[in-house]
């Protein structure tokens, strides 16, 4: 067992998720079955080789260019532009005043 | 009127010589769904009002004698993972339950464009983490060629209402299989752009470097078809390449001869189901008679792709799904008193059992003191999986596998077992780490009934050569309409 329950309740937290007992129990043996699993990752030596974090910086660029310029054509003009309308994205908010989300109260006086 | 016998091609040419009318196409649609969704599951929200809008629209510039665009009447079913303005949007997810989209995915609206007719957003695995349709947080999602088996995931719902004729095609979106596994499971094509072909402005994301939207279809020229009017640059994605987008329907009807097809030994090893392994064999057949030149390959990191892709996608999934805090929109707990317990009951309380392992596995892979064995190996890794298929694609011009190792498997029967379910996706993951696209055409159908997908991968933006790969195969065995 790599994972400890102790483990779990302090990723819960980084997570932002309240687990109940049964939850937590259940999540510690799956993410032991799963890590075991991907520990096969270690047979294999990777010393020396880049990491990647996406594919579109490697194809569909221009392969001429370098560094940023390869991504010239994402820019755009400074400039500001319509936004969406405040009160349709109000029209989801759980809790508001019309004009600001309202949530519990965060400072104790 | 027989809807299975329409695809997008004949259901275009007939709104465009005024023999089919859009609105009654529509309608007929809208009471098969009535009859029929009960016993599958596959669609989470209909839009009628708006599609009959729509569809009328399209009618009354056929009466006026107007030119009508290309995809005029065509009725379609979208993925509940992306966005139409006015509409429900939940991801498959009681989190997001109630959520009215204020925005449209580019990919809907230009379909909407082309004159596509939206009935419905599909049922999916929640957040798209899924291989079954199980983890929807709604229903799951019976597979209509066996109702007491999956339909696959996580488009589950889009590729089980394509092949139930509850739409003519469909949009999945594809993390690690979830447009091709299920096409396989249901008997339908389902193709994986390349990362970056199609834009994601409106895809709720699971995974955005891995993370793809696609055509499920019943032919192959329909997917031809729609990746058309979908592929291309977006300004409102930056992840969306500047690459000039091909005349797919074009490229197709070219032949296959002298193509060279890769077979790579470790898609066909231990797993493999027999009947699977004996169907795909005899399409590599068939395409060695159609003329393509049959190589025998390796891509030596295939044993990797499963763990590297269970570190990376839920690594970004914890990032991605940090957003759902019951503060802007969403579920918000009814019990919290202060904020950090609302953001942690309004999470608890809405994602499910799955999103949450997914969370949790992917925050532990990215802490503090594991990030370098984890992420940053995985990462190392998705380099080595990366440059087998550059090697492979010196050799070849596309890849044959199996699409997955076994056929539909029973509703209930992996649920349990976390690590059997992302074996499911044992073939498909790699295309997606990689980046390149890829396709699941129908092979076969098991003694039990069940369809078999042959798996076809093409280079980087070579969209063309493998739909015409496939093309060709489904022209070879008559399977294509």
């Amino acid at each position: 067992m790599k994972v400890t329950e102790k483990d779990v309740q302090y990723v819960a937290d980084l997570a932002n998720l309240e687990l109940t007992p049964e939850e937590q129990s259940r999540i510690l043996k799956d993410l032991n079955s799963i890590l075991e699993h991907i520990d096969r990752l270690n047979q294999l030596n990777t010393k020396n080789v880049p990491p990647m974090a996406q594919t579109s910086d490697k194809f569909g660029i221009d392969a001429s260019k370098q560094g940023s310029d390869r991504f010239s054509y994402v820019m755009r003009e400074d400039e500001t532009r319509p936004s969406l309308p405040r009160e349709v994205l109000m029209e989801n908010a759980p809790d508001s005043d019309g004009a600001f989300f309202k949530v519990p109260k965060v400072i104790e006086r | 009127m027989d809807l299975s016998a329409l695809t997008v091609e004949s259901t275009r040419t007939a709104v465009a010589e005024r023999v089919l009318n859009p609105v009654a196409l529509a309608e007929e649609f809208y009471k098969k769904i009535e009859a029929d969704d009960p016993q599958i599951g596959a669609y989470l929200t209909l839009c009628k009002d708006r599609a009959m809008k729509k569809a009328a629209a399209v009618q009354a510039a056929a009466d006026k004698g107007d030119a009508l665009p290309p995809l005029a009447g065509v009725p379609v079913a979208i993925k509940d993972v992306m966005t139409i303005a006015g509409v429900q949007a939940t991801a498959g997810s009681k989190i997001l339950k109630g959520w009215i989209a204020p925005y449209t995915a580019t990919v809907v609206q230009r379909l909407e464009d082309a004159g596509a007719i939206v009935l419905g957003k599909t049922n999916c695995d929640e957040f798209a983490m899924g291989s079954s349709n199980e983890n929807s947080g709604y229903f799951p999602v019976h597979n209509p060629r066996d109702l007491s088996r999956v339909p696959g995931g996580s488009s589950g719902g889009s590729a089980a209402a394509v092949a139930a004729n509850l739409c003519v095609a469909a949009l999945g979106s594809d993390t690690g299989g979830s447009i091709r596994q299920p096409a396989a499971f249901c008997g339908v094509v389902g193709l994986l752009p390349t990362y970056g072909r199609v834009s994601r402005y409106g895809l709720i994301a699971f995974a955005s470097s891995l993370d793809h939207i696609g055509p499920i279809t019943k032919t192959v020229k329909d997917a031809a078809i729609l990746l058309r009017y979908i592929a291309g640059r977006d300004k409102c994605d930056s992840t969306s390449a500047d690459v000039p987008v091909t005349d797919y329907e074009a490229e197709i009807g070219k032949p296959a001869k002298g193509l060279r097809l890769g077979v790579p030994k470790e898609y066909f090893g231990e797993g493999l189901d027999t009947e699977v392994s004996t169907a795909v064999e005899t399409a590599i057949q068939k395409l060695a008679q159609a003329g393509c030149e049959i190589v025998p390959i390796s891509l030596p990191h295939t044993e990797y792709a499963v763990p590297t892709y269970y570190i990376i996608a839920t690594a970004e999934a914890s990032a991605n799904l940090a957003r759902f805090d019951g503060v802007r929109y969403g579920h918000r707990s009814s019990s919290a008193h202060t904020l950090s317990e609302m953001y942690r009951r309004s999470r608890d309380e809405g994602f499910g059992a799955e999103v949450k392992r997914r969370i949790m596995l992917g925050t532990y892979a990215l802490s503090a003191g594991y990030y370098d064995a984890y992420y940053r190996k995985a990462q190392q890794v998705r380099t080595l999986l990366t440059r087998d298929f550059e090697n492979a694609f010196q050799q070849v011009d596309a890849i044959v596998t199996p699409t997955t190792p076994t056929p539909a498997f029973k509703l209930g029967e992996k649920v349990d077992d976390p690590v059997s379910m992302y074996l499911a996706d044992i073939y498909t993951v790699t295309a997606d780490l990689v980046g390149v696209p890829g396709i699941s055409v129908p092979c076969g159908i098991s003694k039990e009934g069940l369809p078999i997908g042959l798996q076809i991968l093409g280079g980087h933006f070579d969209e063309a050569t493998v739909l015409r790969i496939a093309h060709v195969y489904e022209h070879e065995t008559g399977t294509g309409r």
